[in-house]
């Protein structure tokens, strides 16, 4: 395992340092350090558990737990797809393929040009506007496989 | 003076371009030369009219919908900031849709801007908390209890009783904290509540915190929900430098300290004690009980942890009273539930009634059928740990005793709707999957029986002559997993399991052959 570059070490101390002090720290720091880097870094995990007096397997244990924290860097876009019932009930299954066709990834998968990575969510409460799915934290209703087409082109897939 | 004009800013509104239909507005009007103040509201709940579009003429505000930014220029020419634009709904409040609602707790959703402190307090925000600093913490409890108020996150806990237990509790620090994990498909009544009225959720926790003794709260929010975590804490910033949050709220000497924390995509933190392992920074693993989060809750304190709604539903209680809450609803399901109409569904959205309303009302009176216009073969209610409930079963009656009694649950109020090309052996698999997807790991009926019931459920697709026996296999696979899981996860992913082959044997008994059969595996996600 390699260390963070200088840079990247110095972000990541100081977000410790500013969530060290809060009851129940380590999902928020979590969180904060994959808004900062994409992803939680597999280096930055000892100095997690340093500064908030954990142990390294309490830290891994955590962010292998839990299916939002990324453990390697995501594509330029993320492309989450809701597989629930509600979407199911209006053939988002069709979407779910057309997804994993299209970008020629299976789910956590990025695309080989490193532009997006997809990844499947179950619910994203907007289940009167079904299939839903969400683009770099942007909300999409009634995403047909046309429709999804549609919004992949407006951020650069090539058709 | 302007003309109001009103555009939802609730994520379903903006999922189907409500932002891009507010900026065509904007520059529609300037263009014209009229001058409009576009109020950005939570949403009515009519979904399929989203992007709606409300002006206010003479103090009625009437709707058009569904209106997308390519339709506003048309529409405003023709007379739409008059309101004499063809095509209009009428008054909103008066599409039967919303006029037979009864809306208690989503009385403000879609009225007002749900950041306008003013605009809250203006139509009776915040005179439960009013009432209840003036009331002892016993009575305020008992005002809870006496409303009949259960849990409605799913489970159906009085509520009342797990206020009474915290307080009862000798201990200098205690906490409330907010379930807002809402991970049900089919369910969107908490986010929905939290970016249309997030006050209401925090005026709510502010009176748990005063009946219990409790000085500080937690909203656990799941991550999914970006809109919902900027509105939230938005307005707990502006309640806090309002007084109605912080050390001394509106000179009463109480304190109650609210932050919002995120979730990670963890299905199974929407129960309870999952949740609080989850707050401390740990591995969402379920507890044993006792002791009762209401003893030992969050970092080992006595701690209220109540739903959105649950929680939401206070404010409304302590301000008309208990008698008024429990004079709607019938049985021992007291008062209303937000009910959401979601998948194949015509006229999907959100509809607060009392209990003891019809499956077939909502589906039909409201929903309108399904979207596709082919029959409406199966219903999954409450979650995906809800049963699916057949055609037969529609005309009972939404009651959490009713429903028990036919071996379903009303759960959260989730109402997903099929049309008869649902494959429910196909929904069968995918409650196993989802379960072995989301499980804990704790304890092995719900870890290992999840992803075995996936493996059985393939060979039944597949078909052959093994099928009877695997059947009855699966059918002594649920019973562990329901009587032998630690939480509901595992014992309640039969429900869904046992529903379909009850109501729907017919689909476990066809051969699909190995073609759809690998298709239906190709769905694998299991890491």
């Amino acid at each position: 395992m390699s260390d963070l570059p200088e840079a990247q070490a110095l972000a990541l101390d100081a977000l410790v340092a500013r969530h060290a002090g809060m009851p129940g720290p380590l999902l928020p720091l979590l969180h904060a350090v994959q808004d900062e880097f994409g992803f939680i870094p597999a280096a930055a995990i000892p100095r997690i558990a340093s500064g908030l007096n954990l142990s390294r397997a309490e830290v891994h244990g955590v962010v292998s737990f839990y299916h939002w924290f990324r453990q390697h860097p995501p594509g330029r876009h993320v492309v989450q797809v809701c597989r629930a019932e509600a979407c199911q009930a209006m053939n988002g299954v069709a979407t779910e393929e057309h997804a994993r066709k299209c970008l020629g990834v299976d789910w956590h998968g990025t695309s080989a040009d490193g532009q997006f990575t997809l990844e499947a969510v179950y619910c994203l409460g907007n289940c009167a506007a079904a299939p839903s799915a969400m683009i770099d934290g942007q909300l999409y209703g009634r995403v047909t496989p046309e429709r999804l087409d549609e919004l992949l082109a407006q951020r650069g897939k090539p058709q | 003076m302007s003309i109001k004009v009103f555009v939802s800013r609730d994520a379903a509104a903006l999922a189907l371009g409500a932002e891009e239909t507010a900026i065509a507005l904007r520059h529609a009007a300037r263009q014209k030369g009229v001058a409009i103040e576009v109020v950005r509201i939570g949403s009515r709940g009519m979904v399929w009219l989203e992007p709606l579009v409300e002006v206010e003429v003479a103090g009625v505000r009437i709707g058009y919908g569904p209106v997308t930014a390519g339709a506003v220029p048309a529409l405003v020419a023709a007379g739409l900031f008059e309101g004499r634009a063809p095509g209009a709904l009428g008054p909103v409040e008066k599409l039967p849709y919303f006029a037979k609602q009864e809306r208690l707790t989503f009385a403000r959703v879609g009225l007002i801007d749900p950041l306008d402190l003013d605009a809250y307090v203006a139509h009776g925000g915040y005179e439960g908390l009013k009432r209840a600093l003036s009331m002892g913490g016993a009575d305020i409890v008992k005002e809870v209890s006496d409303s009949g108020l259960r849990g409605r996150g799913g489970a159906a806990f009085p509520t009342g009783i797990k206020w009474k237990t915290v307080l009862d509790q000798q201990t200098d620090r205690k906490y409330v904290v907010c379930n807002a994990d809402e991970g049900d498909s089919g369910t969107f009544s908490d986010r929905m509540l939290m970016e249309g009225d997030p006050f209401t959720l925090i005026e709510g926790m502010t009176i748990a915190g005063v009946a219990v003794g409790a000085t500080r709260g937690f909203i656990y929010l799941r991550a999914e929900y970006p809109h919902a975590a900027v509105a939230l804490r938005e307005a707990i910033e502006i309640a806090k430098k309002r007084n109605w949050l912080g050390r001394d709220i509106q000179g009463s000497g109480r304190e109650f300290e609210l932050e919002v924390r995120m979730g990670a995509g963890a299905y199974v933190c929407g129960e309870e004690t999952s949740l609080l392992e989850s707050l401390e920074g740990k591995r969402a693993e379920v507890r044993f009980r006792p002791p009762l989060p209401a003893i030992k809750g969050l970092f080992n304190q006595p701690t209220v942890i109540n739903n959105v709604i649950s929680l939401a539903s206070v404010p409304v209680i302590l301000a008309k009273g208990a008698a008024y809450y429990r004079d709607f609803g019938m049985g021992r399901s007291r008062g209303t539930l937000p009910f959401q109409l979601a998948g194949n569904i015509r006229h999907g959205g959100l509809v607060e009634k009392a209990f003891g309303a019809t499956l077939r009302e909502l589906l039909y009176d409201y929903g309108g059928g399904s979207a596709t216009g082919r029959p409406i073969r199966a219903v999954q209610v409450g979650g995906p740990l809800g049963a699916y409930v057949p055609e037969s079963q529609f005309d009972t009656p939404l009651d959490y005793e009713a429903f028990t009694g036919i071996g379903a649950l009303v759960g959260h109020g989730g109402i997903v709707a099929f049309d008869d090309s649902v494959d429910m052996a196909h929904m069968a698999r995918y409650a196993m999957e989802f379960c072995a997807v989301e499980s804990c790991g704790k304890c092995t009926p719900c870890r290992i029986g999840s992803t075995r019931g996936v493996e059985l459920m393939d060979r039944i697709m597949r078909g052959g002559t093994g099928r009877a026996g695997d059947i009855k296999l699966l059918e002594e696979l649920c019973d562990t997993m329901q009587y032998g899981s630690l939480c509901g996860l595992g014992g309640m992913t039969p429900f869904p399991v046992i529903s379909a082959l009850k109501h729907f044997p017919e689909d476990f008994h066809r051969d699909r052959g190995d073609n759809t059969a690998k298709a239906s595996e190709a769905h694998h996600v299991l890491p």
